[in-house]
């Protein structure tokens, strides 16, 4: 059966990469002793499935992956043995069981993720800055330039914004997550600051993903629903 | 929320920022014990190289794990900081913070350096100062921790002795409690650092730098070696685990690193010591006697770290395992009850026999492995002077077998520069070499995985303290590099070079460990003046700088040649022989002699030869005594 699980990663867990994070994990199942599937071949490896990889810096409450088990286990009984082998900074917030194959395959769904954006101290643009997020949105088009390894192309990103608000000195983000339209906050953070005619400072930014979205489109319309919301509980 | 020491900024900026912010699964945390008020001592235990490579360190391990059983204690770890972080410490004055608390070590009781290996000095010096501890221990007042030293290169402390107050020489599982025990009823009474080093000299094992005196005569070597009062033991005794049942203090729950550490799996020592005798070999002599741990309780505690990790791979720790009485009962259980749970089980140090064949078919994809034979010499003549126990007939037949069980790839490890060295041993590398690409041709062509590969690798040799070579001479950087060249050329001549692959270290870095690895004390300048000068991670070839070595020894009116290149009569008093490592002094020196008439000595299995190490009680010298 497969297991969808949603993690925090928080404080210092920050700075452990997505790779690391994947280790991190690995190991902690086998302390937890889940019947967890391995691939075939000489040296068998667990198999998981992450969401979305988490960029070093930032923070996550929504954080996912997938994973494979050869017996049934209910979901709280998988949550409560997970979290006796998590570090400070990581808890597990809920594991459901979710559609097998590909179909299902959490990487391949994501199409949002919610972002929380605070200044570092002192790194705060001046003025009132959040009353000028509406005329920021209201541009037909927001174009950034995006340099890749081999050209440089102007992208629009207004398509790619699906919420932006203030909220007191906190910003609110919804942002385009698939691989094809992947949008970082960074991003949009820079561009809103430039186009303020702020320049933008390094490390200005706390960055927290506060949860990943599929699209379940009705009607034509994005249905964002978050990844957990797709599986069952196992009671 | 734990608080980090070092700002998100520097964190985001630097390589690999989860080397610095502990916290991982296992590591100790006693802040709750700080806060409630209790009295602790508090130790920095620092492996002096980056993190991945001192978290693979098990003997740090094990005192991190022992020294957090005593609830009095609070043992964190730290590690060198890369240059990109060590840069901005010192740009921003942050003193060097221990990893579990995050508190400055400055703050600390103990700060405890691993000697791993002499290329590390430099690194020390950086941690001390990054820490804002005096680099010389003459300069710490009262408020600065006590720097201790352990590790293999402790045997000699004296190139490091004016930066430690203290040294612990031997294995560190017997004396610590003393030394903890002495130091807190020291400062409960009042006592003074002073204090504190006069009594620590008094325990076993302990050796305190200051409280000796040398003097040289005219020609440089030592004239006397003595300690200042009569109350500091002329002989520091070495200290070690007799009985590995209830000495040893087995790891529970090793510290699961969140990056990936060089060792990134369980390390399982199922024995300490060696009973070969290789003449050039220090580790198989200063860990005499050799002692298995008993089977059973390996069993018990591969089982235990296993479950408390949750790493996928096992290895097991020690010199020589193939000398390991109950290693198939402990292989065989290894592989039956944790292979199907996809654990791999890695042995290194394996002499290739049909026994090692069968467990590595069983641990390894063979397509992808391949053998390590570690001859050390060429010629049968120069492993007799060396004593290495294995002959062309073991090698020739373990390569035959492997490549008849589909094996193709071997690796040959070998020396240069061992004493007595002629054209012909050196020439014979690439005999050897050729001897073992033509029996892969023996194996006939529809049983044959491609073409044979065979690397050659060799490293060039450095007499050591403690061995029976610690009085011959070193070769030169140009002697290497022509004995280099012989082992090329001869390699270019025979019939399957395209199938031998050649690759040799550089002479440099070997000449500076050999100086070290034999200095006196008056190094101390040398190593001080190279750190001041930029040197620093001189382990990693791409930093090292040979120019800043010579130029402090310049300044500091040192000749490196007088150190490498000299041979030491017998009766000369060396640096360390202060040090009393259970094997006799005589003994080695008859080792010596042995090595020159090319007779070899028998391995403790076969017959003692009475080297000394039987006073300890212990271990292989009473095996036959039931």
């Amino acid at each position: 059966m497969k297991m969808r699980i949603k993690f925090s990663k928080e404080g210092s867990m920050k700075f452990v990469g997505h790779l690391d994070t994947m280790r991190y994990f690995q190991k902690a199942i086998r302390r937890a002793g889940l019947p967890v599937a391995y691939s075939g071949g000489f040296s068998p490896h667990m198999i998981l499935s992450f969401a979305a990889p988490l960029g070093v810096g930032t923070e996550s409450r929504g954080e996912y992956f997938d994973m494979e088990l050869t017996e049934s286990l209910p979901s709280r009984e998988i949550v409560e043995r997970l979290n006796r082998q998590m570090v400070e900074g990581v808890r597990i917030l809920g594991a459901r069981q979710v559609e097998e194959g590909k179909a299902g395959k959490a990487m391949s769904l994501v199409a949002a993720a919610d972002y929380q954006v605070e200044f570092r101290e002192g790194k705060n643009p001046g003025g009132s800055w959040q009353e000028r997020i509406p005329e920021f949105l209201s541009r037909e088009t927001i174009p950034v330039n995006k340099k890749t390894k081999r050209s440089e192309k102007t992208v629009d990103i207004r398509p790619f914004i699906y919420r932006m608000e203030a909220e007191e000195e906190r910003i609110f983000l919804r942002l385009a997550s698939a691989s094809a339209n992947y949008t970082k906050p960074e991003l949009v953070m820079d561009t809103f600051l430039a186009w303020m005619g702020e320049e933008p400072a390094p490390y200005a930014y706390r960055i927290t993903r506060l949860e990943v979205y599929a699209d379940t489109k009705e009607e034509g319309h994005h249905n964002f629903v978050p990844l957990m919301e797709l599986g069952e509980e196992v009671l | 929320m734990r608080k980090l020491a070092l700002k998100d900024e520097i964190l985001l900026q630097v390589d690999k920022a989860a080397r610095y912010i502990g916290g991982e699964f296992n590591s100790v945390d006693k802040s709750q014990s700080l806060k409630d008020g209790k009295e602790l001592l508090r130790f920095a235990m620092c492996f002096p190289d980056v993190y991945e490579i001192g978290m693979s360190n098990l003997g740090m391990m094990i005192l991190y794990n022992m020294f957090n059983e005593r609830e009095d204690v609070w043992c964190e770890r730290l590690f060198s900081p890369w240059v990109d972080l060590d840069r901005i410490m010192r740009e921003e004055k942050i003193p060097l913070f221990a990893l579990e608390s995050q508190d400055p070590v400055k703050d600390f009781d103990f700060l405890g350096i691993t000697l791993g290996y002499e290329m590390c000095y430099t690194n020390v010096l950086q941690i001390l100062d990054l820490s804002q501890i005096p680099l010389l221990a003459r300069d710490r007042g009262e408020d600065m921790p006590l720097v201790i030293g352990g590790g293999a290169c402790a045997y000699n402390p004296e190139p490091m002795a004016d930066f430690f107050d203290l040294f612990y020489i031997g294995e560190g599982e017997t004396v610590y409690d003393a030394i903890f025990d002495l130091y807190l009823e020291n400062r409960r009474q009042g006592g003074s650092r002073k204090d504190f080093l006069r009594k620590a000299a008094g325990i076993p094992g302990i050796y305190v730098p200051s409280l000796y005196s040398v003097t040289y005569h005219p020609d440089g070597t030592i004239e006397s070696f003595s300690p200042l009062f009569p109350d500091v033991p002329k002989k520091v005794v070495k200290q070690l685990v007799t009985d590995m049942e209830t000495g040893y203090r087995p790891i529970k729950a090793p510290v699961v690193p969140f990056i990936k550490a060089t060792q990134d799996r369980v390390t399982l020592e199922i024995q300490r010591g060696c009973i070969r005798g290789c003449r050039f070999c220090q580790a198989g002599m200063i860990y005499r006697p050799t002692r298995e741990r008993d089977v059973e309780t390996l069993k018990a505690s591969a089982r235990e770290m296993l479950r408390n990790t949750g790493h996928e791979e096992i290895s097991l720790s020690s010199l020589s395992s193939s000398d390991y009485s109950d290693l198939k009962e402990l292989t065989d259980y290894l592989i039956r009850e944790f292979k199907r749970d996809g654990v791999n089980i890695s042995l290194p140090s394996l002499r290739i026999d049909a026994f090692a064949l069968d467990v590595m078919r069983q641990v390894q994809d063979i397509r992808k492995s391949s053998l390590t034979f570690a001859p050390e010499a060429g010629s049968q003549r120069m492993r007799d002077v060396i004593n290495k126990g294995l002959t062309e007939e073991d090698i020739l037949h373990g390569a035959s077998e492997a490549f008849h069980g589909g094996w193709n790839r071997v690796k040959l490890y070998f020396m240069l520069g061992l004493p007595t060295e002629t054209e012909e041993d050196i020439k014979g590398i690439a005999h050897l070499a050729e001897k073992i690409a033509e029996i892969y041709y023996d194996v006939p062509k529809e049983q044959r995985n491609g073409k044979v590969q065979i690397v050659v690798s060799t490293s060039f040799f450095v007499p050591k303290p403690f061995t029976p070579f610690q009085w011959a001479p070193m070769n030169t950087e140009q002697d290497f590099i022509r004995k280099a060249g012989i082992v090329k050329n001869e390699i270019r001549s025979v019939l399957n070079q395209r199938s031998i692959k050649y690759s040799w270290h550089e002479p440099d870095v070997t000449s500076l460990e050999g100086f070290l690895a034999r200095g006196d004390r008056r190094l101390g300048p040398v190593i001080l003046k190279a750190y001041q000068k930029g040197a620093l991670y001189d382990a990693w070839s791409e930093y090292f700088h040979y120019d800043l070595w010579k130029e402090a020894m310049a300044e500091a009116g040192v000749d490196m040649e007088f150190y490498t290149l000299r041979e030491r009569s017998t009766d000369e008093i060396l640096p360390w022989d202060f040090i009393d490592f259970g094997v006799r002094r005589q003994f080695l020196a008859q080792e010596w002699e042995q090595a020159r008439q090319e007779t070899v000595t028998p391995n403790c299995r076969q017959k003692c030869s009475l080297c000394g190490a039987k006073r300890f009680g212990g271990g292989v010298c009473y095996e036959n005594a039931n």
